[in-house]
């Protein structure tokens, strides 16, 4: 191994042992971390779930066809049967423009009114009922796009309104979420540059004495470095473990409101991947916070 | 090895620690300095490893003019000077190897250097059989002992040393002298701040002597 890389380690096994020479201190400092990390992450998972949970609910809403005028009943009928065989549709009734007028007519009030026109200003309508929780939001889309392109077809149309106004909600959460997340973690930062600071302090003799005998700053920062980074890592392993240990908990009624028996559907949803960035994330505040730390303090500390 | 040259020293809000002091300490060389307390002894110490920087006037040591050397060259002048202080200032929480160790670490020596050079050094000041021990499990000669071991594993060419045996009792002063001495006897550069004018005395090295601020003895001629 090459000597800095070895000196490197040395110094992070050294900060790692004090850490665990003042382990209520160092327990304390990253349960502050860790909580602080969960609380946004949890959020996010939580809109992950509410986001995949609406998609999954496009499924079972019907889609509309409004024909054109001119196509005949026979016409529309023939097309309710062709669409009526694919294999994901569970049946079409075809509502006549005749139908409708009077459908509206009883349920509007509008009866006499709608006298008065010389032609029937409704079109016909075809309503395609997918089967259940065969229809991806994606395929209902592309669905929407082909129906529309059919000749018969004016327009094509999807009953998912509040799907858009739940997702635009989720929008809304994940906003906030950023924010939160900024705020914790400029919190992160700003714990763990205190906590460097006092240890700075507590170890003011042993600066000043490696200042003495020739060190540079540079190998002074080190071990404060490598510990802010090291209690930043801890908080976010523990901020893995909570929100593990949370949807452990939770897994089972998410499951039962998402009203499926997949059961691989939370684990899905959170990947190891994002996970371990907790960690990473918090090494990376940890660092930060120690950086801020040991740019104010250690100049200060001269011996004299 | 150090050259002071019409060198002041004013501290912020007190009046002048060091007034046109000059001299010479040659390579090799060992001398004491002494004078009242309050004289200066400590500050101009301080001059030398850059604790503190001269109001005026030149310090060099070896071929760099350190009067206004940049930060970031401290630590290198640092390493070239060996420093002994009345308190010893060991690291409590590690054991005298570690304490001994500690400038070769800094320097960034290879571990099996570090080893081989902290006994050397630990045998000549006579505690290789300590090693392992705490400083507080030690005496308070024992204790400079460790000290001075530290300040010459590095091998400078020059020692420093304010009052090392300030808290000894006589026999053992005598003794930690007899280790400058022998330093100085291979070559290595001594000076030493001392109020114990009796032993200096005894032992009859050249004398520096401040007195309120000013070098009124073995200084350079004017
Ligand atoms: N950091 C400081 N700030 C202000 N004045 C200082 C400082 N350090 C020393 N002085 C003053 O400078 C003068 C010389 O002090 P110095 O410590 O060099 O004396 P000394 O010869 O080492 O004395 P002693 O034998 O008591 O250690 C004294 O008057 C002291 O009060
Ligand atoms: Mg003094």
């Amino acid at each position: 191994m090459r000597p800095w890389l070895i000196r490197h380690l040395q110094v992070f096994f050294y900060s790692l042992g004090q850490l665990w020479r003042s382990p209520w201190g160092t327990l304390m400092s990253v349960a502050v971390i860790a909580i602080s990390l969960v609380l946004p992450t949890a959020l996010y998972l939580a809109l992950e779930v509410v986001d995949d949970l609406s998609g999954q609910w496009h499924s079972g809403a019907e889609i509309s066809l409004f024909l054109e005028p001119e196509v005949s009943d026979q016409a529309a009928i023939n097309l309710a049967k062709k669409i009526n065989q694919r294999p994901q549709v569970a049946s079409v009734d075809y509502i006549s423009a005749t139908a409708a007028l009077e459908e509206f007519r009883q349920k509007s009030g509008f009866g006499v009114a709608l006298d008065l026109l010389d032609k029937n200003p409704l079109p016909g309508l075809l309503r395609v009922l997918p089967k259940d929780n065969q229809l991806s939001s994606i395929q209902a889309k592309a669905w929407l796009l082909e129906f529309s392109a059919l000749p018969e077809v004016d327009q094509a149309e999807y009953d998912y309104a509040w799907v858009q106004r739940l997702q635009a909600m989720v929008q809304i959460g994940q906003r906030l979420g950023l924010i939160f997340s900024i705020l914790l973690g400029g919190g992160v930062v700003l714990i763990i540059g205190n906590t460097i600071r006092l240890a700075i302090f507590s170890r003011r003799q042993e600066i000043e004495i490696n200042k003495l005998i020739g060190a540079t700053n540079g190998f002074i920062r080190r071990p404060f470095l490598y510990s802010g980074m090291q209690q930043g890592a801890l908080g976010g392993l523990f901020a893995l473990a909570m929100i593990y240990a949370a949807l452990s908990l939770l897994a089972p009624a998410v499951v039962r409101l998402a009203g499926t028996y997949q059961s691989e559907f939370t684990l899905q949803i959170v990947g190891w991947i994002e996970l371990l960035l907790l960690p990473l994330l918090g090494g990376a505040l940890g660092w930060a916070g120690a950086w801020l730390a040991v740019g104010r303090h250690l100049r200060e500390i001269e011996p004299g | 090895m150090i050259r002071f040259s019409e060198v002041y020293k004013r501290y912020p809000g007190g009046g002048d620690a060091l007034k046109n002091v000059g001299f010479r300490l040659a390579t090799g060389e060992m001398a004491f300095l002494t004078g009242h307390s309050g004289a200066g002894k400590s500050t101009l110490l301080k001059l030398i490893t850059a604790i503190e920087r001269p109001t005026r006037g030149q310090v060099w040591i070896g071929q760099e003019n350190i009067s206004k050397i940049a930060h970031r060259k401290v630590p290198f002048l640092r390493r070239r000077i060996g420093i002994i202080f009345q308190d010893h200032k060991l690291l409590h929480d590690r054991t005298v190897f570690d304490n001994v160790a500690l400038p070769l670490v800094v320097a960034g020596l290879r571990h099996q250097d570090i080893r081989r050079r902290v006994r050397a050094a630990l045998d000549k000041v006579g505690l290789l059989r300590k090693e392992r021990n705490y400083p507080l499990q030690l005496s308070g000669g024992e204790q400079q002992r460790v000290g001075i071991a530290r300040a010459v594993v590095g091998k400078p060419p020059l020692l420093l040393a304010d009052e090392p045996t300030g808290n000894l009792d006589p026999s053992l002063s005598l003794e930690i002298m007899d280790l400058f001495a022998e330093f100085n006897r291979v070559g290595v550069a001594v000076l030493i701040a001392s109020h114990d004018l009796e032993l200096i005395k005894q032992l009859g090295y050249r004398q520096l002597v401040l007195s309120e601020g000013e070098l009124v003895a073995g200084g350079d001629s004017r």
